[in-house]
């Protein structure tokens, strides 16, 4: 079973609502219970931001939407992610696969010790694309808002670039396999502010494409760029991290359901 | 729980101590004037009305108090509510502030006249609207939710009294004609009263949106009628 045709965009066909859909999660590290029965739909084209303390999963679950976490040689997952009506998790489903439709941008600006032309290109050829290379990577870097900075010296080395243009680079790389879902480890964290403010910017232009779930210590900057939030906490009795509140960014930071999220949000405790 | 928003908690509390010696100036200001209407003192009326500065003052400290905070430490939810509440007390406080000073103005505009009678539905009129205003500043320190839905519901009584204070002088005015221009005058201290209480119930409606979230209208000629526009 395929999750989508290799090499084409990806149609939503099911529930237009959401663009991947966590049912009953739990996530182990050996016999440590990460994340508890976690229950969370992403809405398609927005931006979902995941919140929480320290060791709450909320970075074990971002990665346990492409499969990341199996990387980790202890890590198991039970429950479900239905993309595109299909369980990831499935063991007919290859992981590689679930990445290229679902792509990661991480805290550290990682681009390859390549030219910037080759760090973007370099997915889409590894995926067998047979477009036309240059129009692809100029479309990638532009809706990466990083074109007018570099147009001019493509051939320069990726790691020329300043860490937000590096960043933005990686970007560009992700979205040049045409993913359908961005993952978003801290991907301002390492940045100043106005590299920050600048992929948050451009984190809102994506969602005319693509949804994004990012994971951020910055409250502030989880209330500037999700529409959405979803705050995790620990289970007291067992440590694990759970799933405390999802909801709409403005409700959340105005007037949250729950004590505990107030108090997280508000700065009483985590 | 540990608490790391020290600062911001600190603030916050010395700004409700701020509002609470606004509304204490206030309420000073508002009993002075009607007791200077009574008694006809035009010096106390003059004094009053130069000494609504200091509310003014304190009124902008707070908003400028408050603006610094939401620009320093960005304070969300209930935090960011107590600071928006704060910023639209102290303007209601305020314009109960003029109200006094409106007060003792029309004390300098009646002169050096005998009252047309002695007041007695207008000096009542303020006990309540000040009564309420009391209870709302309570209100508003001890989050309590209960007496902000209840003292809005004094308004009627200040209204029923200023329906009252019409039609007396309206008798007035139509038993003696040459009478129209005090009783136009007392007739606008008891709108000002009036209009105080009105402010008390706007003041217990942010009251109720720094606990709850939501945004509530007491209004008697519609009910009261809950607003949530944050989903």
């Amino acid at each position: 079973m395929a999750i989508a045709t290799p090499g084409t965009q990806y149609t939503p066909s099911t529930n237009g609502n959401y663009a991947i859909e966590a049912h009953s999660l739990r996530i182990y590290y050996g016999d440590f219970l990460a994340v508890k029965d976690v229950d969370l739909n992403i809405p398609r084209q927005k931006i979902t931001a995941l919140i929480g303390p320290s060791g709450c999963g909320k970075s074990t679950m971002l990665r346990a939407f492409n499969r990341m976490n199996e990387l980790v040689p202890t890590a198991r997952t039970e429950g479900e992610i239905l993309y595109n009506a299909v369980n990831i998790y499935d063991a007919d489903i290859d992981p590689v696969e679930v990445r290229r439709h679902i792509g990661m941008v991480f805290q550290k600006p990682n681009p390859f010790p390549k030219s910037i032309y080759e760090n973007v290109a370099w997915g889409a050829r590894i995926n067998g694309y047979k477009g036309n290379m240059d129009e692809m990577v100029c479309e990638a870097l532009q809706q990466a808002a990083l074109w007018d900075e570099v147009k001019d010296k493509l051939n320069q080395s990726g790691l020329s670039l300043s860490g937000g243009q590096q960043q933005r680079l990686c970007i560009a790389r992700t979205i040049a396999v045409k993913p359908d879902i961005i993952l978003m480890d801290e991907p301002a964290s390492a940045l100043d502010p106005i590299a920050t403010l600048r992929i948050e910017e451009l984190m809102k232009e994506l969602t005319q494409k693509y949804t994004i779930i990012v994971v951020t210590h910055n409250m502030q900057q989880a209330a500037r760029v999700s529409d959405y939030t979803a705050f995790f906490s620990l289970d007291e009795a067992d440590r694990a991290g759970i799933l405390i509140e999802h909801g709409a960014t403005k409700k959340l930071f105005t007037n949250p359901e729950k004590t505990i999220t107030e108090d997280y949000i508000t700065g009483r405790f985590g | 729980m540990t608490t790391p928003r020290k600062t911001l908690e600190r603030e916050l509390q010395s700004l409700q101590d701020q509002i609470l010696i606004l509304g204490s100036m206030v309420e000073e200001a508002m009993m002075t004037s009607i007791e200077l209407l009574k008694r006809r003192d035009l010096a106390g009326a003059k004094r009053l009305i130069e000494q609504d500065v200091e509310i003014n003052a304190r009124r902008y400290s707070i908003e400028g108090h408050a603006l610094a905070l939401i620009a320093l430490h960005q304070p969300v939810a209930r935090d960011l509510r107590t600071l928006a509440a704060i910023l639209e007390i102290a303007t209601e406080l305020e314009r109960i502030g003029d109200y006094a000073k409106g007060i003792a103005k029309i004390n300098l505009l009646i002169g050096k006249q005998p009252l047309l009678k002695p007041l007695v539905d207008i000096p009542l009129m303020a006990e309540k609207a000040l009564a309420m205003l009391g209870g709302a500043l309570s209100a508003f320190i001890a989050r309590d939710v209960e007496a902000a839905r209840t003292i809005p519901l004094f308004d009627d009584e200040v209204d029923e009294l200023y329906n009252q204070v019409y039609q007396e002088l309206v008798t007035y005015i139509i038993a003696d004609p040459t009478c129209l221009e005090q009783a136009s005058h007392l007739l606008w201290a008891a709108h000002n009263l009036e209009r105080a209480a009105d402010r008390v119930s706007n003041i217990c409606e942010r009251i109720l949106f720094t606990v709850t979230g939501e945004f509530t209208e007491f209004d008697s000629t519609v009910s009261v009628r809950t607003f949530a526009p944050i989903a």
